[in-house]
């Protein structure tokens, strides 16, 4: 009997969170990242309380979204290396559906875990308790829209010399409306406006990221591979 | 069955190969022989369609591999010169996603296919772990599980031990036997029963 999407989709996935787990330095490195951004602010800045809670939507965002960027590069350099990639672009299941499983586990083991500590890091930068719950949503919505996007620069820059710097260069440009939608709503919640346009926004660009991302993803790896 | 016409390769702007033309019956080996460079790598990826030709045309059962894609990619096994392992899972898990990969079940016996290229001892151990060989015999453990018909490998013996490469030179012969087919490149001599054939890239 043969495999069908559904059971390989399964394989690849549980294969990618198997091998997080077995290489614990690439998943912890970023939220590292992430929590020493966070903290340098107030040594910086100063630790007035509310210069901090004014900054605190913006520098959570910035550094959430420097964080996974950072993260980009071993989603696809691993596989590419070993040789596992040729087999996933060999597979008889189309590629789009396998990429979109991988970047998948990648977000559960980067931005889903940026989403489980921002709350943590809010408190230190003072940030109203009454927008933690924004945070958090925002996080939830605004961080798969970074990995989705980010895997097409990912797959492009794929053993190029000096991918890391191109990398960064193609996609950040493209995080700027997930910044500002993001940000923006913790902001209007921390002075307590109403979020709900900033949250359909996110939310569109979320399934806009998820229609097209994968597929140009799949394409940019066979150019890649040729 | 595959049936290669006039195709031309070029890597980058230097042309590697061109016009060639042969086709491959159910039960034959073409064995593909070429110096250092002269494309033998490249021709066997654009046989699986991982590289596009720069003119030509390869096809399956009559109908052009690019107008069948899905469906021509399940008729064929390619072990490429990277073995497609990854040393931070165990043998068995590599050949396990491999073979799930490759639609092939997942259920599949993968102990029996450890056991038969002599690797059920190191079944637990990461891969990394395996020698340069060792890793070899795992990458075509994948053929043994996926019963697919169509055999594309690239130098399959580089590493492999004087034993194993008999041993493999067997199981080339009972796919032939069975009906599959198989396109291969190699610098040692084959020495396998079945109707075999030999192009050159040297020009």
């Amino acid at each position: 009997m043969s495999q069908n999407l559904l059971g390989t989709a399964r394989c690849i996935f549980k294969r990618d969170l198997i091998l997080a787990g077995r290489k614990p330095a690439d998943v912890a490195t970023p939220l590292a990242f992430f929590i020493i951004v966070t903290s340098l602010f107030p040594l910086g800045v100063g630790p007035e309380p509310d210069v901090l809670s004014k900054l605190a939507p913006g520098v959570l965002w910035v550094a959430a979204l420097l964080a996974s960027m950072l993260s980009l590069g071993r989603m696809f350099a691993g596989d590419h290396a070993d040789g596992t990639l040729e087999q996933l672009a060999l597979s008889p299941h189309p590629l789009t559906p396998l990429v979109f499983t991988k970047i998948l586990a990648h977000w559960a083991t980067s931005g889903l875990l940026l989403v489980v500590l921002s709350p943590l890091l809010a408190m230190q930068l003072n940030l109203p308790t009454h927008a933690m719950g924004t945070l958090v949503v925002t996080l939830l919505l605004g961080t798969p829209v970074l990995s989705l996007l980010g895997s097409v620069g990912a797959a492009l820059t794929l053993g190029v010399r000096g991918g890391g710097v191109l990398l960064s260069l193609l996609v950040l440009p493209l995080y700027t409306p997930v910044l500002i939608f993001g940000a923006g709503a913790v902001t209007a919640s921390a002075s307590g406006l109403d979020t709900k346009a900033y949250f359909s926004l996110l939310g569109a660009f979320l399934l806009l990221a998820l229609a097209f991302a994968p597929w140009a993803t799949a394409a940019a790896l066979r150019i890649s591979l040729d | 069955m595959l049936q290669i016409v006039n195709l031309t390769c070029t890597r980058g702007d230097r042309a590697l190969f061109g016009r060639l033309s042969f086709s491959v019956q159910p039960g034959e080996l073409l064995h593909i022989q070429g110096a250092n460079g002269s494309g033998k790598t490249t021709l066997l990826r654009t046989l699986c369609g991982l590289s596009q030709p720069a003119d030509g045309e390869i096809r399956w059962k009559g109908t052009s591999i690019r107008q069948l894609a899905d469906d021509y990619r399940n008729q064929l096994c390619y072990i490429g010169h990277t073995n497609g392992i990854q040393g931070d899972l165990s043998a068995a898990e590599n050949l396990q996603f491999g073979t799930c990969v490759g639609g092939a079940d997942s259920a599949a016996d993968i102990a029996a296919a450890l056991e038969r290229v002599g690797l059920a001892r190191a079944a637990r151990l990461p891969a990394k772990l395996l020698s340069q060989g060792q890793k070899r015999r795992l990458a075509l453990a994948r053929l043994l599980v996926a019963a697919k018909p169509l055999w594309i490998l690239d130098e399959p013996l580089t590493a492999l031990d004087i034993n194993f490469g008999a041993v493999m030179n067997e199981r080339l012969a009972s796919h032939l036997a069975a009906g599959g087919l198989v396109i291969i490149t190699s610098h040692q001599e084959l020495k396998v029963s079945g109707r075999t054939h030999k192009i050159s890239l040297d020009s």
